[in-house]
């Protein structure tokens, strides 16, 4: 195998535009206001009267409540956001999910669809092979049905669309770059299908053909993927990770515009800096077009 | 120790600083991907990594969750090839336990815990080079690791040592001096309230010289908060810039 090698660079000074300078950014300990009038957020507290960052970003005032949003953070689940996550564990009654969240998910054996109809009584059997429907270390993409006080969240997978994945590649982002959408399921024009979780996993696979309804969503293809597919999917994959590398929000038109002018270039070359580089500063020039 | 001056006549250190002077300080944040939270701090020839992951579900022994705050594991080694002489064992040695356990003891006075009960955060920090102040740079680099990670904390963890040669305070001990000058007062301090995170001295030193050894390790702790803010702001200024379009 050929290895590609380089020598140490200087790095690259991002250009400051005047547009920055409205944002009121502020680090850990910079006191935000010492007026008593206003409410304490997330990334607050209060030191002495004194209202205080505890985390460095963004302030966002909404009304008498401060919040100071940070730059990258664990996934903080809101109820409706579509997750992908991991099974860690099997338990009874429910299993729990790794969603890069700050505990492990919740996803109970009363909300997901079982095979064989919706309104169907969840019978000691049932409990007993949980193990057959998920196992520790499967897949799935799910919905956050509700959050715990603790912060902990309770998914379900009562849609056709959710439920385990089969085959496929994922790919772990900082949560803060996904970016919310009506829907974050897409069959990409390029050919290949992809999940965009709010918290930051992302899971590219082959667009399915007919769903089998009876499956109830857990229902996974062991039919190999055709080379050509596989390839689209690479480099969707390559893609994804130079837009967060340089810290471009994803949806579906992003990953799009950086697949079609990463074209050029070779799959295994789109992580090489300079190319990276190339394709991720046309993608923004075609996004600001869209938008202007 | 014979022969070898760690203050000049002239009033210079061993490597032509003056007594209340710092290293040269460059350090760089969020230098992984798959990690929350990382950061890179070179100070003079020390040099340390610090890794940042959480707070996650508590792995392994359930027993340590705690119901009202979060865990604080933290984990110091060295590599290999830091010390003059090669180490045998990168850690788990008795030096590297108790440099664990100090860092613990830091940043449980320093982060918010309360905010994420029953969840752990777990701090990697690893020595590259190591020219005395391994602690400090330990500290400086976890700070900014944490910050990195978007986990909530009082203020800065700023950590300097000093040391105590011919009535004289000197601040920011290189190798040399640390081995030589026979005390070493290591101290973490949170510079904007001035509450001290950790205060550690290895020898002894005579009562009446505490007091200025402490104001001058203070002194630097300060100093250092502020290039360790700058490099803060600078990261966020231009992450900002690259997600604002």
């Amino acid at each position: 195998m050929a290895v590609d090698m380089r020598l140490p660079a200087v790095r690259k000074q991002v250009p400051s535009f005047s547009e920055a300078q409205e944002k009121h950014l502020v680090v850990p300990g910079d006191v935000i206001t010492t007026d008593v009038g206003f409410m304490r957020g997330h990334g607050t507290y209060m030191d002495e009267e004194k209202l205080t960052a505890s985390v460095a970003g963004e302030v966002e005032r909404v009304n008498k409540l401060i919040c100071v949003q940070p730059l990258k953070t664990r996934f903080n689940g809101e109820v409706g956001d579509v997750v992908v996550g991991r099974i860690t564990e099997v338990q009874l009654k429910r299993w729990k999910v790794e969603t890069n969240s700050r505990l492990d998910s919740v996803l109970l054996l009363s909300s997901v669809n079982l095979p064989g109809g919706e309104l169907r009584r969840r019978s000691v059997e049932d409990e007993l092979t949980m193990r057959d429907y998920l196992q520790e270390g499967d897949l799935i993409s799910a919905e956050v049905q509700s959050v715990f006080s603790d912060g902990a969240l309770s998914l379900h997978t009562r849609s056709l669309k959710y439920g385990k994945l089969g085959q496929g590649v994922l790919v772990q982002v900082s949560p803060s770059l996904v970016k919310r959408q009506k829907t974050h399921f897409h069959n990409l024009m390029c050919g290949a299908s992809i999940i965009l979780g709010n918290n930051g996993y992302i899971w590219l696979y082959p667009t399915p053909g007919q769903q089998d309804e009876e499956a109830g969503g857990y229902y996974t293809s062991l039919e190999p993927i055709s080379l050509a597919d596989r390839e689209v999917i690479s480099r969707l994959r390559n893609c994804i990770l130079a837009l967060a590398a340089h810290k471009v929000l994803l949806y579906d038109t992003s990953v799009l515009y950086c697949y079609e002018s990463s074209k050029p270039h070779k799959i295994k070359n789109i992580l090489k800096p300079e190319v990276m580089e190339e394709i991720v500063m046309e993608t923004r020039q075609r996004l600001l077009e869209q938008v202007g | 120790m014979a022969g070898l001056e760690l203050l000049s006549d002239q009033g210079y250190r061993l490597d032509g600083r003056k007594p209340s002077e710092l290293r040269k300080v460059q350090a760089r944040m969020g230098i992984f991907t798959r990690a929350d939270g990382s950061a890179y701090i070179e100070q003079g020839n020390t040099k340390a990594l610090a890794v940042v992951y959480g707070p996650h579900e508590v792995r392994g022994s359930r027993s340590k969750t705690l119901h009202d705050r979060a865990v604080i594991n933290c984990q110091y080694s060295m590599a290999t090839f830091s010390t003059a002489e090669r180490k045998r064992r990168p850690h788990g040695d008795r030096k590297s336990s108790e440099m664990s356990l100090h860092l613990k003891q830091t940043f449980e006075a320093a982060i918010l815990t309360q905010l994420y009960p029953r969840s752990q955060i777990d701090i990697y920090v690893k020595i590259l080079q190591s020219d005395g102040g391994n602690y400090s740079a330990c500290v400086n680099a976890a700070t900014l690791a944490v910050i990195d990670a978007g986990i909530p904390i009082r203020d800065y963890v700023c950590a300097c040592s000093a040391g105590f040669v011919e009535d004289t305070p000197l601040v920011d001990l290189c190798h040399a001096e640390e081995t030589g000058s026979g005390t070493a007062v290591a101290l973490a301090l949170l510079p904007r309230g001035g509450q001290i995170a950790l205060l550690q001295m290895d020898a002894r030193l005579h009562q009446d010289h505490l007091d200025p050894v402490m104001e001058a390790a203070m002194t630097a702790c300060r100093s250092l908060g502020q290039v360790l803010d700058g490099v803060v702001r600078q990261h966020l200024q231009e992450v900002s810039i690259l997600t604002g379009e």
